[in-house]
């Protein structure tokens, strides 16, 4: 399997802000990639270093084979962005704006475009300055799906759709990930990443905390889990990997390092098992291990809002 | 009057958005009182200095289109002739400017929904604007007579001049109002209004460039059209020569109605909308747009169209006034050498040196339009569609040499139209069409190397600070204006005027046409836009 994004050690500073700070990113050819943080954290400047619209301070970038920076055209012929924020020209349909994007990335498929159009609900004929937030990011994301290209280089594409709409997006992203081509995609909705996305790398602060497939990921974290026994349970949180174990009887709650797991379930077949249930844990839950602290500092308590 | 609930606080919220802008604008505009004043007692001291001016100022109609007519031969009054004609353009673009940024640039931006959101009545905040614009120019009109005051003039005639230059920014507000509610965007209000600036500035000349000399041969009183336009009105008032209050009934009374049109029209349409409906365009663009040429084009040929029919209707106006310029002038020493001054040059003929004078201000206008062009790509760098641009197959370099070309192509256009347009006109009236056309279209069309250093100034200002650029462009652009165009007038020393490039340009056809200053202007041009070109292709977006 190839990589079509490679970057490792990537350094970007403004002024006296450090936006990324040795940020590493790996998306192999054929993946749908999420690309995750807070506001804030770097993936736009990440994307745009990509895009070689920001030059790199330090650290390794290749895409697609080739150098970001140098070869920017040629590379660029062979993606398409859809960035966070769509501005278009005010005085341009949406329709023209759309084939514009396609003619000046190298070509577009008529047929896909109509058809694009057609799902995304989208009236072409009016000016970009009447469009709302979500009618824009339609021009962007019909523009992008209907380019004939490699990798799909999307900043948080949806934040404006509807959820019908969100719906055709996830579709999209299928159907040029079965053809075969790369997408990597910045988002804040989790339920679409954990949809769509075969891998992801939750960044903070400009460095990636964390990276892999969600399996992977899982396996880092906690699992849900409540159980019913026939004997009083005692003793389970002394068990190892046992967290917030709220005993009442023989009913028991509590989280479990996925690591652990096999042991405390070991464990709680001393007291018989007659039900027991067990969430995996979610996306969301991973990434508000990760800014827990933050959120602390914040006065907003680890976990609230999560369950 | 809930209407107007919650006008207080967006006139405080406007005052501290402007906190910097409008006194700019204020103090920009006080320096021309110690500027005139104390060139006007260096050069004219005795009243017969000033009588012997205005002898020949009254005769010259290129002279009565750039100042005004003289009303009398006092300090005051000589003052007001140097002054009256331009400064309540500065006082009406200020005011355009500020009325429309506090109402349909709010709207554009979505700033307004919010605050409309809020408890904000639905008249508040086109009040709002207006009470910022109208005291702005009151505090401007203010310190304006205590200025003059304060050179030992006549206090009434001082504050006259100051309620006039006032009442023509107040009056605009008003228009700007209209022109907010009519358009969607807020580039489309600030065109219409700074035309109905530009127009009033015309009609101004016209009717003063038409007046009648008064039989002393030195005062002057307009034509007609002179009472159609806001500008003319300030004149009329005459400072220091009858100072005649009741004439600020007029751009009050303009202010009233165009403030009864624009509340009329709050009302009648929704938030965001104006009353010209966008139309549909088309749902597929045509070929011609799909190049980072024909987006250029289509992005940039609105201004080109513009700035084209002004720039004719200059060109008709100045050709239509030569045949008036020999016979008037000949026997008149001091007319002639105003005119051979702006003309940068010495000559025999009259008519020759006035079309050169006016030709370097085809040059400023074309210079004026290009530097315009070229924000362009920084806009679209800043908060348009650049950054998505940018990262399709199309390179910085074909994307900025685009907006180059169509700009470059255009302010050569313009150049070309006026040059035509005068020739033509003066040809017809002199009866020596072809020699006029083709002499006057070249004289134009050589102004255009010198735009073109300011081009490549802004280029390289664009490469380098790019959050810069539309500073330094439009600094640049006017110290040019000043030291060039205006350097002789002004008396400044030749190395000063040297900073200009159109101090460089053969003053054709005043003098002869030579090959060389042409050729290091456009070399200096191509180096430093080849400078820009490179600087821009290593940096960050500056998104």
């Amino acid at each position: 399997m190839t990589s079509a994004i490679s970057v490792s050690g990537l350094v970007k500073t403004f002024g006296r802000t450090r936006a990324l700070d040795g940020l590493d990113l790996s998306v192999d050819t054929g993946e749908v990639h999420g690309f995750l943080g807070p506001n804030g954290a770097g993936k736009s400047t990440t994307i745009r270093v990509l895009l070689g619209l920001l030059r790199a301070d330090a650290g390794d970038v290749s895409l697609l084979g080739g150098h970001p920076w140098r070869d920017a055209v040629r590379l660029h012929r062979r993606l398409a962005y859809v960035p966070g924020d769509v501005n278009l020209w005010p005085n341009l349909t949406g329709g023209e704006a759309i084939d514009l994007f396609g003619a000046l990335r190298g070509g577009l498929d008529k047929r896909r475009r109509a058809e694009l159009v057609e799902r995304f609900q989208l009236d072409p004929s009016k000016k970009a300055r009447t469009y709302s937030k979500g009618n824009r990011q339609k021009v962007a994301v019909v523009a992008a799906f209907a380019s004939d290209v490699e990798l799909y280089v999307l900043d948080e594409p949806t934040s404006g759709l509807d959820p019908l709409m969100e719906a055709v997006f996830q579709e999209c992203v299928r159907e040029v990930k079965q053809e075969g081509r790369t997408v990597l995609l910045s988002s804040h909705i989790f339920s679409e990443v954990e949809a769509l996305c075969d891998r992801v790398s939750i960044i903070r602060q400009g460095r990636t905390v964390e990276s892999g497939t969600l399996a992977q990921l899982r396996h880092l974290t906690r699992t849900s889990i409540s159980v019913e026994t026939t004997h009083p349970i005692s003793g389970l949180d002394e068990q190892a990997g046992v967290h917030d174990a709220a005993v009442d009887g023989t009913h028991a709650k509590f989280d479990v390092d996925s690591h652990q797991l096999d042991q405390a379930l070991r464990y709680l077949t001393r007291f018989e098992v007659r039900a027991l249930t067990s969430a995996p844990p979610s996306l969301e839950e991973l990434f508000m291990r990760h800014y827990g602290d933050e959120l602390r500092e914040n006065g907003v308590k680890a976990g609230a809002g999560v369950r | 009057m809930s209407a107007f609930v919650g006008t207080a606080r967006l006139v405080r919220l406007a005052i501290r958005r402007d906190r910097i802008q409008l006194p700019l604008w204020i103090i920009g505009t006080l320096l021309f009182v110690p500027t005139v004043i104390a060139s006007l007692r260096d050069r004219f001291p005795t009243e017969a200095d000033r009588i012997e001016v205005l002898r020949a100022a009254v005769e010259s109609p290129a002279l009565l289109v750039m100042r005004t007519v003289p009303t009398g031969t006092s300090e005051g009054a000589m003052a007001m002739f140097q002054m009256l004609g331009y400064l309540p353009v500065v006082t009406g673009l200020m005011s355009t400017l500020a009325v429309v940024r506090h109402t349909r640039q709010n709207e554009e931006t979505g700033r307004a929904e919010m605050l409309g959101a809020t408890v904000v009545g639905r008249y508040a905040e086109l009040t709002a604007a207006l009470i910022v614009a109208a005291g702005a120019n009151v505090v401007l009109g203010g310190l304006f007579g205590l200025a003059l005051l304060g050179y030992g003039l006549p206090a009434a005639g001082s504050f006259a001049a100051g309620a006039g230059i006032a009442a023509a920014g107040v009056a605009f507000a008003g228009i700007a109002a209209v022109a907010a509610q009519i358009t969607q965007s807020a580039r489309a209000a600030n065109g219409i209004a700074a035309a109905v600036v530009g127009v009033a500035f015309l009609v101004r000349g016209f009717g003063d460039a038409l007046g009648q000399v008064q039989p002393n041969g030195y005062v002057m009183r307009s034509a007609w059209p002179a009472w159609l336009s806001p500008i003319g009105w300030v004149t009329e008032i005459r400072p220091y020569a009858g100072d005649r209050w009741w004439v600020l009934l007029l751009p009050l009374a303009c202010f009233a109605a165009s403030v009864a049109v624009a509340f009329a029209l709050t009302v009648r349409r929704d938030v965001g909308m104006g009353m010209i409906a966008d139309r549909r365009g088309p749902a597929q663009a045509s070929p011609a747009l799909l190049s980072p040429l024909g987006l250029a084009w289509r992005l940039q040929r609105g201004t080109l169209l513009g700035w084209g029919v002004a720039m004719a209707a200059f060109g008709v106006a100045v050709g239509s006034l030569a045949t008036s310029v020999p016979g008037a002038l000949g026997e008149n020493e001091g007319g002639a050498e105003t005119i051979t001054k702006l003309a940068g040059g010495s000559s025999a003929d009259l008519t020759d040196a006035f079309f050169a004078a006016m030709i370097t201000f085809y040059g400023a206008m074309a210079a004026a339009y290009v530097v315009q062009a070229l924000m362009r790509p920084r806009i679209e760098e800043a908060g348009g569609a650049g950054e998505a641009v940018l990262a399709t197959g199309t390179g910085r370099l074909t994307w900025l040499v685009s907006h180059l070309a169509v700009s470059v192509a255009g302010a050569a256009l313009l150049l070309l139209v006026s040059g035509l347009a005068t020739g033509i006109v003066a040809g017809l009236d002199g009866g020596e069409a072809a020699g006029r056309v083709g002499q006057l279209t070249g004289a134009a069309l050589m102004q255009l190397p010198a735009a073109l250093v300011l081009v490549g100034f802004t280029v390289v200002a664009f490469g380098l600070l790019p959050r810069l650029t539309i500073g330094l462009a439009w600094a640049a652009y006017t110290i040019c204006l000043i030291v060039g165009q205006l350097g002789e007038l002004l008396g400044l020393p030749q190395w000063a005027r040297d900073i200009s490039p159109f101090t460089h340009v053969p003053a054709v056809p005043a003098a002869t046409a030579t090959a060389a200053p042409l050729i290091a202007l456009s070399a200096v041009a191509v180096a430093l836009g080849a400078a820009g070109l490179a600087l821009f292709r290593r940096r960050d977006l500056a998104l």
